[in-house]
């Protein structure tokens, strides 16, 4: 691959390497869904899969920040930030194909994926079910004096759950390096937002002295601004922050969710879509900065592209798990 | 070999010195819940803790409990080793979604990467006079789920040796402690011993009938032996210590010495322990029984306020013995 930009070059306060990385990083996500999608239609996938389409500038912009060491937990939505910290498209294809390749040796599938390697604690089904073990997790951080920051991704229909401000209560109470990040995609599945969450969300954290802001989701250079600054905030010790991006979840709740004309219109993906794409709008950003070139982002997406099939090409290959494996790992 | 000595300690001075020993062999055990820090929970089991490891390792939280559980959770996976406290046993069902579906689950979902090294301390057990709410006996509900152990001792010694234990397994483990059995006091030997998972403990021998109980019936399973040998009936009590590993070799071993069993237990009977124990005893002594296996658990109402109420929810001695005596065919 050429790209015609000086990598050390610094716009906007980051090297033109690292805004590359972010862009190849939404776009491996981009199409590992549309991989996922093509998989669920040819019934080579067993069960569904919740698609991150729409939403990739908020768990690359988030995890750019991360270090390796630094802890995720994820949702059922989660393949873009298990990919976003670093986890590999082949593993990951293998884990929802069900194979004993997969992350979890095909245990856990597409809403299960986990990753020690690169601090994915878990992705979560039960909605709001991560937000204590990404809390417990940043108090073995302040405990342990490692220094690592932990982010609790979940979407807004989580803000329905209870346990999430017992935890943001805990957190502020003890000032733990956690980063609630919800992920408004204005739909708690098929319901709009409005008709399940009353008052003002970013006061639902500040209620508890969590400091609290939101952030245009679509826009990977403000979520990521946005996560260096409370990255850093936690990792000085200064305490939990909640940060809303505000987003947009291009498919269906879930692969099978085709016909959506009851809970929103066409004209409102499309708007979307055409206005709001976040890698779309980053790549203009980047072209007009002269870090790339439109050939060059063109070839940028034939390798990833290419990388994207063998992983599912490795995944269909690779063997499934031997039906005596089923009761191992029950326990440690 | 050295001489050990052998002090009497109540029950709840042998948990705490559990914890305490566990605290100072490994810094990466701590304790959180309700009230533990200074009031040392209402029940004053870990007084003088938070004295010895201060507030960083003895966290007084608010009453979050599905908070706190979660966090658990989250802790044992990174690096900590942390004792959840769960004042009363009902309150169980506020932790639930963190014990079942995120707990249990987390070791086997990740395909063996991430494990849960957590301990929840609850209690169990009705006749204090606390209704339907502060009553309860719900270990049933966790032996069923694959992936969590559970624990539940009868003496002071046992308390001590499991709960270390349950402190080292890599799993999240549920400890279960009769509230009414705190002050109860027994032999503990001074220093350092653990009591494996799955290993039942004769509590008493015999040869007439087996007598399994569990937690606060194995006092009461005691007594009834004591009264079933004045009428010359030779009872055997076994305690299988933990429900989940079971034990079932000893329980099937000993109904077929005696050819007659019966599990009493303070947790519901329907759909309970006591069922899933007979019928590991049926299945295993069947060509030995003499008759077959009774179970004997708690009424099936919600446990009743009025002491004359709540008196006959749960098996007593005298119950326990007249099950036995009619077993045997003693008039």
């Amino acid at each position: 691959m050429t790209i015609a930009t000086d990598q050390a070059r610094v716009i906007d306060g980051v090297r033109a390497e690292q805004w590359i990385r972010i862009y190849r990083r939404m776009v491996t996500i981009r199409e590992f869904e549309e991989s996922v999608n093509e998989l669920y239609t040819r019934a080579l996938m067993p069960g569904l899969a919740h698609l991150y389409i729409g939403e990739e500038a908020v768990a690359v912009g988030i995890c750019a920040a991360l270090r390796q060491t630094d802890y995720i937990t994820s949702t059922h939505r989660g393949h873009g930030h298990c990919l976003a910290k670093g986890a590999s498209p082949d593993r990951m294809f293998a884990e929802l194909l069900g194979k004993e390749a997969g992350y979890c040796r095909g245990k856990g599938g597409s809403m299960h994926i986990a990753d020690p390697a690169t601090g994915n604690l878990g992705a979560n089904a039960i909605v709001g079910g991560s937000a204590g073990i990404a809390t417990g997790a940043a108090l073995s951080s302040k405990r342990l004096g490692t220094g690592q920051v932990t982010v609790c991704f979940f979407g807004e229909g989580a803000l329905g759950q209870g346990v999430l401000y017992e935890v943001m209560n805990l957190a502020a109470l003890w000032k733990l390096p956690v980063i609630y990040v919800c992920e408004n995609n204005l739909y708690n599945e098929y319901t709009h937002y409005s008709e399940t969450t009353a008052g003002d969300m970013l006061a639902r954290g500040a209620a508890f002295g969590v400091q609290a802001e939101s952030v245009d989701g679509q826009d990977v250079r403000a979520v990521y601004a946005a996560a260096q600054r409370l990255v850093e905030r936690a990792r000085k010790g200064e305490g939990p922050t909640f940060l809303v991006c505000r987003t947009y979840r291009y498919h269906g709740h879930h692969v099978g969710d085709i016909n959506r004309e009851y809970y929103r219109s066409k004209q409102e993906e499309q708007e979307w879509k055409t206005k709001g794409d976040p890698i779309k709008n980053f790549a203009a950003w980047m072209i007009q900065q002269r870090i790339s070139d439109a050939a060059a982002l063109e070839e940028m997406q034939k390798e990833v592209r290419a990388e994207t099939k063998a992983a599912v090409e490795f995944a269909i290959a690779a063997p499934y798990p031997k039906p005596e494996e089923a009761d191992e790992d029950v326990y440690a | 070999m050295p001489e050990v000595a052998v002090r009497e300690l109540t029950f709840a001075q042998a948990v705490r010195e559990a914890l305490a020993e566990e605290m100072r062999r490994d810094k990466r055990v701590c304790i959180f819940g309700e009230d533990v820090a200074e009031a040392g929970t209402p029940f004053k089991v870990l007084s003088g803790l938070v004295e010895e490891f201060g507030c960083e390792r003895v966290l007084d939280t608010p009453i979050s409990e599905a908070g706190f559980t979660g966090m658990g959770v989250g802790a044992a996976m990174t690096g900590l080793r942390p004792v959840v406290d769960i004042m009363f046993g009902d309150f169980l069902t506020l932790t639930m979604d963190q014990l079942v579906n995120q707990a249990a689950k987390v070791h086997y979902m990740s395909g063996g990467t991430w494990k849960v090294p957590m301990v929840l301390r609850t209690t169990l057990g009705a006749t204090r006079r606390s209704a339907a709410q502060h009553s309860q006996s719900l270990h049933a509900w966790l032996s069923h789920v694959p992936g969590l152990k559970v624990a539940m001792p009868s003496t002071p010694y046992d308390a001590k040796g499991l709960l270390k234990t349950a402190i080292r397994d890599e799993n999240p483990v549920i400890f279960f402690e009769d509230k009414m059995m705190y002050k109860l006091k027994g032999s503990v030997p001074e220093g350092e011993y653990t009591i494996p998972f799955g290993v039942a403990d004769v509590k008493r021998e015999g040869e007439d009938v087996t007598i399994v109980a569990t937690s606060s019936m194995v006092q009461v399973a005691l007594g009834a032996a004591e009264m079933l040998e004045k009428i010359g009936v030779s009872a055997e009590v076994i305690d299988p210590r933990t429900t989940w590993p079971l034990d079932e070799k000893t329980l099937v071993e000993s109904a077929k010495k005696t050819s007659r069993a019966i599990v009493v237990e303070e947790g519901y009977g329907r759909y309970g322990v006591t069922g899933e124990m007979a019928s590991v005893i049926a299945e295993g002594a069947f060509y030995s029984l003499d008759t077959p296996v009774k179970r004997m658990g708690a009424m099936h109402v919600p446990i009743p306020f009025s002491p004359p109420l709540e008196d006959v929810t749960v098996p007593t001695e005298q119950t326990v013995f007249e099950a036995a005596r009619a077993m045997c065919g003693k008039a």
